[in-house]
């Protein structure tokens, strides 16, 4: 567990740090909260030749309300996240899920934006971010710029930043009026989820008017149950939110791995859908 | 001086005085040693499971910055003998060399093939990558039946045959023309999974070397500092009168530092070879690889029974996994198990074998209960099994069978002679606190409504052998080493006390209980004694501490050191009071003469006045220290009833334990709220294998759950709130009456959770699921058997 050696620069604002990051080109690591890239650079699953290490510099750090969204700043810790009175109040969705993150050790030290950014699909926050249509805001060379987390998310552990951008803060919708509810299942309470759903539900007249459904560990990137999500509308009684969530796992390539095979995923996508609806919807 | 307190220190809940140190991390544990010109180790390990090493060249490693020296297998073969197995379980047991570091063939992923020494851990590290190996693939060896068969290539290829040993056992009468009266037979067949140990400190090890003497000072987070200096000695050729052994404080065990490791012997060897001192600690990861595992068995049981559900025969047999060596204890495992399978059920026959068997995996050896808690969840499976096939209660089912508490002491059919035992007491106290009746109540209501969360109940009645002892039987066993332990106490001139024990604790709390033990016969305050372990040199002679062995046989013979104490300090405390040895009193530390309590001698002014020696009784040696080296006359047999209760989700798979409560006899206590600690934390180690923990191998040989992501092991949070309690029925065969605790809770929680997530799905059909019961795989079993029920 010792990791292969690196050069290590901690800038004290965001255009250092974004100079670090440009002359490194593809060599950099930018550190967090470390809870995802220690593990990996003392496991010598990731080789960077430097270490930008970002938890110094100002400004990157709370929750403010700005043009009728929540404004959270990348390095706010999964603690101060779910512990936030703005947060709870207007995206409790994101605040329940943050509770379900590992443990209290890595909820203390860890980020928003390094989860995020880190694109695991294990993760709880990135299906989060999808299904609370977040906007993710990133600091390059050629100054800001804003990404849907519809395309964030490029691959397996890989977002769309470029090399040399950092991503400062995450904008998320009030969502007034609707239900949620995140869905993990996971082994032992600090384990990954073998497959988490978060859910999102606008009822109008006792019938789902709208559902926004984000899907943990269910691919390479997170992803949205849009056939569920599409089903769903109109959905007024336990069943038909039972036979819309049969279609939950509809275009997902869940991965075989020692905790669980794809077939096994999908069904769990497919329940813990259900659960996730009633529950955001009030009718469980 | 006033008079003493005359509480009895033996039965209180006394604080631990270790636990400020050890959890506060402000004290001596391996890794924290440092001394002037420390080198450091890495050990470059391989990534197959099995192949040829054609070419090794470590000198590119000799170029990078910081290293100081680095050998392969071959630069050290010369000095370093095969690491030791101290079980030979046959005659003709196949017992294949285990180089320290490989020379020719690695036989498992993480089998070491060269050394590092350098300035700091970081270069050693980093100069590993440098070290150049070419290795011609063998095929891996990894299923234990393949591994039998004729044309199985094999693990170690000069000695033809991948099988170990054959360990057959026959007790009663035959088992065959028993079976014949049978009115049911059931066969069934489980499988232990791999597990690793995970002690909380990784191993660890710091030689230090007096060149100019040729003595070295070994500290190594081990279990066994005894052992170790006789085994290193050996394997090192370094004499034993210059090698002094230190556990010194040690983070937990399980069974995986009861172990002679080749890092240990290549530590000594290369201190040697350099004169320098080393150092090594492992990483969690690299210690699930190269850390001994523990369980790997294919169980395959048959049980014979009347209608009316008497047991007639009880059959076994056993492949049980070796992994890729026989270190120190690993054939004799099994063994272990061998005589606990009939448990506490009489019986007419018993029929056992076991095969071991050699696969390219990391070496099993002892883990928590070690054999035990193998035959105990394959007896109390197959026991809910028959109570099924025969619809009877499964509780009712035990106790048409068990040992009566009257017919004590009753020898079984293994031959094992259980002293005492009371297992309707412990049965009838389980049952109410776990309201046995009201859960079976709501168990048939859930059926009833069509609930998709089902309620099970398992039960499991246990016993177990441990403190392995007397030391004739474990040769009759083939074992090697003896059975007894020693017990030292000095008495200080100011009347304080410094017990010496020859066990080594590594989180058992032995300072503390033993303090009490001494305490009380020596009666000096609980404060006042200290308790010295771990040193071959400060307490020079031992058996170390393993199999819930320290307690019955290491603190029974400090008590009766302390009495050899109280005996010759009654001498000297006569002589001063003028009076005879019959006419005096000793309690709560107080020499009086019967009848005129004035006259009276404390034993803090007898130590003194030994320690001037100015007035003592004519021909006394001038001091009341004394020894005692105690080998006992039998096992001790804990016992206990178990009982959990677990919601089963039939749509996910996933199990909720929703009570526990056992009811464990473990004899008299010294100290509840340790052995409370024990069970609680047994309980958790057993239910993490039912559950949880389970290391996967691939087809090629390589550990799938490599790191804590993939091996889970619980946490409180996942864990129940555990009811305990106790009943006490003390132990005939030690002077304290006590039993061992160390592994009761591990042996008898993993059969009671996966007998109630059976007992859950049995109306649907399922008979059986595989540990760890994964919700994937209970998920599986409920969906098998709804096809099953379709078809």
């Amino acid at each position: 567990m010792i990791p292969p050696a690196f050069d290590y620069v901690r800038p004290a604002g965001l255009d250092e740090a974004v100079r670090a990051l440009a002359d490194a080109g593809e060599d950099a690591k930018v550190l967090a909260g470390g809870q995802s890239l220690l593990p990996l650079l003392r496991l010598r699953l990731a080789f960077p030749d430097l270490v930008v290490d970002i938890g110094r510099i100002p400004g990157l750090r709370g929750v403010r309300e700005e043009d009728g969204r929540l404004v959270i700043g990348a390095l706010t810790t999964h603690h101060e996240v779910m512990r936030d009175p703005l947060v709870r109040r207007h995206a409790g969705l994101l605040a329940q899920a943050t509770a379900t993150v590992a443990d209290p050790a890595v909820r203390h030290r860890g980020t928003l934006g390094g989860s995020l950014v880190h694109a695991d699909p294990a993760g709880d926050l990135p299906a989060v971010a999808l299904a609370l249509d977040a906007e993710l805001v990133a600091v390059g060379p050629g100054g800001r710029r804003t990404i849907p987390a519809g395309a964030f998310f490029a691959d397996y552990l890989q977002s769309t930043l470029a090399p040399d951008e950092l991503l400062v803060e995450i904008r998320v919708p009030k969502r007034e009026g609707w239900g949620f509810r995140y869905e993990k299942f996971h082994r032992v309470a600090q384990s990954w989820a073998m497959v988490g759903v978060a859910a999102l539900v606008r009822r109008e007249n006792g019938h789902v008017a709208e559902a926004r459904i984000g899907l943990t560990n269910m691919g390479a990137t997170p992803l949205r149950a849009t056939a569920a999500e599409e089903a769903l509308g109109g959905a007024g009684d336990a069943e038909a939110v039972a036979r819309a969530a049969r279609l939950a796992a509809e275009g997902t390539r869940p991965s075989q791995d020692a905790s669980a095979s794809p077939e096994y995923r999908a069904h769990l996508a497919r329940v813990l859908t259900e659960r996730a609806v009633l529950a955001a919807a009030g009718m469980g | 001086m006033t008079d003493q307190a005359v509480e009895r220190e033996v039965g209180r809940a006394r604080l631990r005085k270790e636990d400020a140190r050890l959890v506060t991390g402000q004290t001596m544990w391996t890794d924290n040693i440092t001394v002037p010109g420390l080198l450091h180790l890495a050990f470059l390990r391989s990534p197959m499971a099995h192949a040829r090493v054609e070419r090794i060249d470590v000198s590119p490693a000799l170029r990078r910055p910081g290293v100081v020296a680095a050998f392969s297998g071959r630069d050290l073969a010369d000095g370093l003998g095969s690491l030791p197995c101290a079980w030979p379980v046959t005659e003709d047991m196949v017992l294949p060399a285990h180089p320290p570091l490989a020379v020719d063939e690695v036989r498992h992923a993480g089998d070491p093939v060269a050394v590092v020494v350098a300035r700091d851990r970081y270069a050693a590290a980093d100069a590993l990558e440098a070290i150049e190996v070419d290795y011609e693939p063998l095929p891996p060896v990894m299923d234990l039946e393949a591994a039998l068969a004729e044309d199985a290539p094999l693990v170690h290829s000069d000695k033809g045959t991948n099988r170990a040993y054959v360990w057959p056992f026959e007790a009663g009468e035959d088992y065959e023309t028993v079976r014949q009266r049978a009115d049911v037979v059931l066969t069934r067949r489980y499988e232990q999974q791999r597990l690793i140990p995970n002690a909380m400190e990784p191993r660890a090890v710091v030689v230090t070397p007096l060149a100019a003497s040729g003595e070295y000072t070994v500290y190594s987070a081990t279990q066994i500092p005894h052992i170790l200096r006789v085994m290193l000695s050996t394997v090192t050729g370094v004499p034993e009168h210059k090698l002094r052994v230190v556990a010194p404080d040690v983070g937990g065990g399980f069974g995986s530092k009861l172990q002679v490791y080749g890092e240990e012997a290549v530590a000594l060897a290369v201190a040697r070879k350099l004169g320098r001192p080393v150092k090594w600690t492992e990483s969690r990861s690299e210690g699930y690889l190269a850390t001994h595992h523990g369980r790997g068995m294919i169980q395959d049981i048959e049980i014979a029974a009347t209608r009316e559900g008497k047991l007639l025969g009880l059959k076994v047999d056993l492949l049980a996994d070796m992994g890729a060596y026989l270190m120190l204890v690993t054939p004799g495992v099994p063994i272990l198990g061998a005589f606990m399978y009939p448990a506490i059920y009489k019986m007419d026959a018993y029929a056992f074998t076991c095969t071991g068997v050699f696969t390219t995996k990391t070496p099993t050896d002892a883990y928590r209960g070690a054999g035990r808690p193998e035959a105990t969840y394959a007896i109390e499976r197959i026991m809910d099994e028959l109570a099924a096939e025969l619809g009877l209660d499964p509780v009712e089912l035990r106790r048409r069978n068990w040992i009566r508490h009257e017919e004590f002491p009753y020898t079984s059919i293994a031959g094992l002679t259980y002293d005492s035992g009371n297992y309707e007491a412990a049965t009838d106290k389980a049952l109410a606190l776990f309201g046995y009746d009201a859960l079976r109540a709501e168990q048939r209501e859930r059926i009833e409504r069509g609930d998709r969360v089902l309620l099970g109940i398992g039960v499991s009645t246990y016993t177990e052998m441990c403190g392995l002892a007397p030391s004739r039987v474990l040769r009759d066993l083939r074992y090697s080493a003896g059975g007894w332990e020693a017990a030292s106490i000095r008495m200080l001139p100011t009347g304080k006390v410094e017990v010496v024990t020859g066990t080594s604790p590594h989180g058992q709390g032995h300072v503390t209980s033993w303090s009490q033990i001494a305490a009380d016969v020596l009666g000096v305050p609980f404060e006042d004694v200290e308790v010295v372990h771990g040193d071959t040199q400060a307490a020079p002679q031992g058996m170390d501490t393993y199999g819930s062995r320290s307690l019955v046989v290491g603190g029974a013979a400090v008590h009766r050191a302390a009495q050899k104490v109280v005996d010759k300090a009654r001498k000297v405390a006569a002589h001063l009071l003028e009076a005879g040895e019959d006419d005096l009193e000793f309690k709560g530390g107080v020499f009086s003469v019967k009848g005129s309590p004035e006259a009276r001698k404390t034993i803090q002014e007898v130590a003194f006045a030994t320690f001037t020696s100015h007035d003592v009784p004519d021909g006394m040696e001038p001091t009341l220290n004394a020894e005692h080296v105690l080998d006992p006359e039998n096992f001790s047999y804990p016992h206990g009833t178990h009982l959990c209760a677990v919601e089963v989700d039939t749509e996910t798979g996933h199990t909720r334990i929703r009570s526990y409560v056992c009811v464990d006899d473990v004899g008299r206590v010294v100290n509840p709220m340790i052995v409370e600690g024990q069970v609680h934390g047994g309980l958790a180690q057993g239910i993490a294998q039912a559950l949880y923990e389970e290391a996967v191998y691939d087809a090629e040989g390589n550990l799938v759950s490599g790191t804590m992501a993939d091996y889970l092991v619980p946490s409180a949070a996942d864990l129940p709130e555990f009811v305990t309690d106790r009943t006490e029925t003390p132990a005939t065969s030690n002077p304290l009456g006590v039993k061992g605790v160390g592994e009761a809770g591990t042996i008898a929680s993993t059969p009671a959770v996966v007998n109630a997530i059976v007992d859950a799905l049995r109306p649907l059909g399922v008979r059986d699921v595989r540990m760890p019961c994964t919700p994937e795989r209970v998920w599986q079993a409920i969906r098998a058997a709804r096809k099953e029920a379709a078809a």
